[in-house]
């Protein structure tokens, strides 16, 4: 593989979401939470969501430690799902899921990523794909009741 | 920056003589040479392996006994009577009596070939434990044990009711002897320590600590993973009643360790596994079991792995763990003198006796982001919690950034770790 320099993962907006992430608070009443674990490098954030009757996200926040590339996806992620509908965010979800591990290329297939596309070239690094990850698969976790996301599961 | 990768014969007699004085056997030029996996480059720039507490680089001896023993000798050992077979039982029980004097034991029967260092602390926590240890009994080990020094012994308490006591350790990363002194007491019946730590690099005085195990009768295991790739370990001298180490942690191949017994403990424990060559006969009766070492290596063991950790014991044996510790100890020195130069670079671990192992944490930067930017310059660290996960708990940290030293390393090459960790801090700034 050709990479031309470390920019590519460490990108301007990336290292800015690291040091000021958005939505990282505590939310107050959310009606879905989750907690996502990375049992391999010890990565924990918790995702909270108020969505409300019409089934848009109206709230969405995390907390948790973790690398910068785990803490600017959580906090773009944030900023990208508030005011979306669930369906759009499940769309995303998957969207997001194909385009770090290599299979959708933002470029060439029409997708709703916007911003997000910054995470494509993540899978030249295998070892991090789970960083980017982790707080979407947090995400639909809690939107989907399940309590405990685990990268190894 | 220059490095040694054995090109400059011309100036090697003269640098030699210049330099401090170091054992005329080592010479660091020829030395990198028999190491074929130094020559790799990374993206262009030459590797820095700096991740040696995970795995080490084979010299070339290592390589070319494995390739004779697939090339040529390819055959099962202690069951033909034909020429091959015969052959690879020779090696095969060389090999072992090499561990033997490497280690100094007593009797060549009380070295016992197994996958690795975990499979050799599981056969004791397995067989010794659960013939020896009942409910109440207490085990002790330390706060900076490798989790395969941890889980065994949790897993035998589990099963045992016996109670597991920890010895904490201070702000260096040092155990806390007295904490030690006060847990041994009559329900005291095993001790496990780790004699070099990984993911600390702190020696510990495990002679010490034997000693006082005996006196009150108590056998201790000592986990060498760490220990006999850096210093000599000499099982009689220290007085140990096992030892566990790998293969591949000492330059040889990996799916192979050693489990060191003493022979009074090793005949009155019940094999682990049941199978072929660790039988003197079966019938649907009674089968009896074959004495020490094959009760204790069922199956067709690591052939070529076990010639393999003997050449490599032949390599290190050559080269003289004396010369190595020295060396290393130069390596470490000058290694934290210019890692605590970078500013705001805490070492996680700074013990008085350490070995070659360098862990640190930066402020602003996750070690995993440290690491994936390292290794753009071609620098192999190791980041993580290291199969240490309570060691991370007592620092308060979730992981650390490890460079961990043999003796192929050099000093240029902690240049360009600093200047990578130096780059790293830049795009984080």
């Amino acid at each position: 593989m050709t990479l031309t320099n470390q920019d590519e993962l460490y990108q301007e907006l990336i290292l800015e979401h690291n040091k000021k992430p958005r939505n990282f608070k505590k939310l107050e009443n959310p009606t879905h939470f989750a907690e996502g674990y990375n049992p391999l490098c010890g990565d924990h954030l918790t995702v909270a969501l108020k969505v409300n009757d019409k089934n848009i996200i109206e709230d969405i926040a995390f907390e948790g430690s973790g690398c910068a590339i785990s803490k600017a996806s959580a906090s773009l992620m944030t900023v990208n799902l508030k005011g979306k509908t669930v369906s759009e965010a499940e769309t995303l979800f998957n969207q997001f899921h194909r385009l770090i591990i290599g299979e959708l290329k933002s470029d060439s297939e029409t997708n709703i990523l916007g911003k997000l596309a910054i995470f494509s070239g993540i899978w030249h690094y295998p070892a991090r794909v789970k960083c980017a990850s982790l707080s979407w698969h947090t995400m639909n976790g809690a939107l989907h009741k399940v309590k405990t996301v685990s990268t190894e599961k | 920056m220059a490095r040694n990768d054995g090109k400059e014969n011309k100036t090697a007699k003269t640098e030699q003589k210049t330099s401090k004085p170091m054992s005329t056997s080592f010479n660091i030029k020829k030395i990198r040479k028999d190491f074929p996996n130094l020559t790799t480059t990374v993206r262009g720039r030459p590797l820095v392996y700096l991740d040696n507490a995970a795995t080490t680089f084979k010299p070339n001896s290592v390589i070319e006994t494995l390739e004779t023993y697939y090339k040529n000798e390819c055959s099962n050992v202690h069951r033909g009577v034909h020429f091959l077979s015969e052959q690879a039982t020779k090696d095969f029980e060389a090999a072992r009596q090499k561990v033997r004097d490497f280690i100094n034991a007593k009797k060549t029967e009380e070295i016992i070939f197994t996958k690795g260092t975990t499979n050799s602390i599981n056969l004791v926590a397995q067989s010794y434990g659960r013939t020896f240890l009942k409910a109440g009994d207490e085990i002790i080990i330390s706060h900076m044990e490798h989790h395969s020094n941890i889980v065994p012994w949790q897993m035998l308490c589990e099963e045992k009711g016996c109670v597991l006591k920890v010895i904490p350790i201070n702000d260096q990363g040092e155990l806390m002897m007295p904490e030690f002194e006060k847990f041994l007491n009559p329900k005291t019946k095993f001790v496990a320590l780790v004699y070099i730590s990984n993911s600390l690099g702190t020696i510990n005085p495990v002679k010490k600590m034997i000693a006082a195990a005996h006196r009150l009768k108590v056998p201790v295991l000592i986990d060498g993973a760490q220990a006999v790739n850096h210093l000599k370990v000499d099982v009689q001298e220290l007085d140990c009643d096992f030892l566990a180490f790998s293969g591949h942690k000492l330059f040889g191949p990996t799916g192979v360790g050693v489990l060191y017994g003493k022979a009074k403990y090793l005949n009155a424990m019940p094999p682990m596994e049941g199978g072929g060559d660790m039988i003197a006969s079966v019938t649907f009766e009674k089968t009896t079991y074959n004495i020490l070492p094959y009760k204790f290596e069922a199956g067709t063991p690591s052939i070529a792995g076990v010639i393999g950790l003997g050449a490599a014991i032949d390599y290190v044996q050559a080269v003289g763990l004396e010369n190595i510790f020295t060396y290393e100890q130069e390596l470490l020195a000058y290694g934290t003198k210019l890692l605590s130069k970078i500013s705001d670079l805490q070492l996680i671990g700074t013990a008085r006796e350490k070995a070659a192992i360098l862990a640190f944490i930066l402020p602003d930067i996750h070690p995993h982001d440290l690491g994936t930017l390292v290794d753009r310059e071609g620098v192999a660290i190791r980041t993580g919690h290291h199969c240490t996960m309570p060691v991370m708990q007592r620092f308060n940290v979730p992981a650390t950034a490890r460079a961990s030293l043999a003796f192929y390393n050099t000093k240029e090459e902690i240049d360009v770790l600093a200047a990578a960790i130096l780059k790293a801090k830049d795009v984080f700034a």
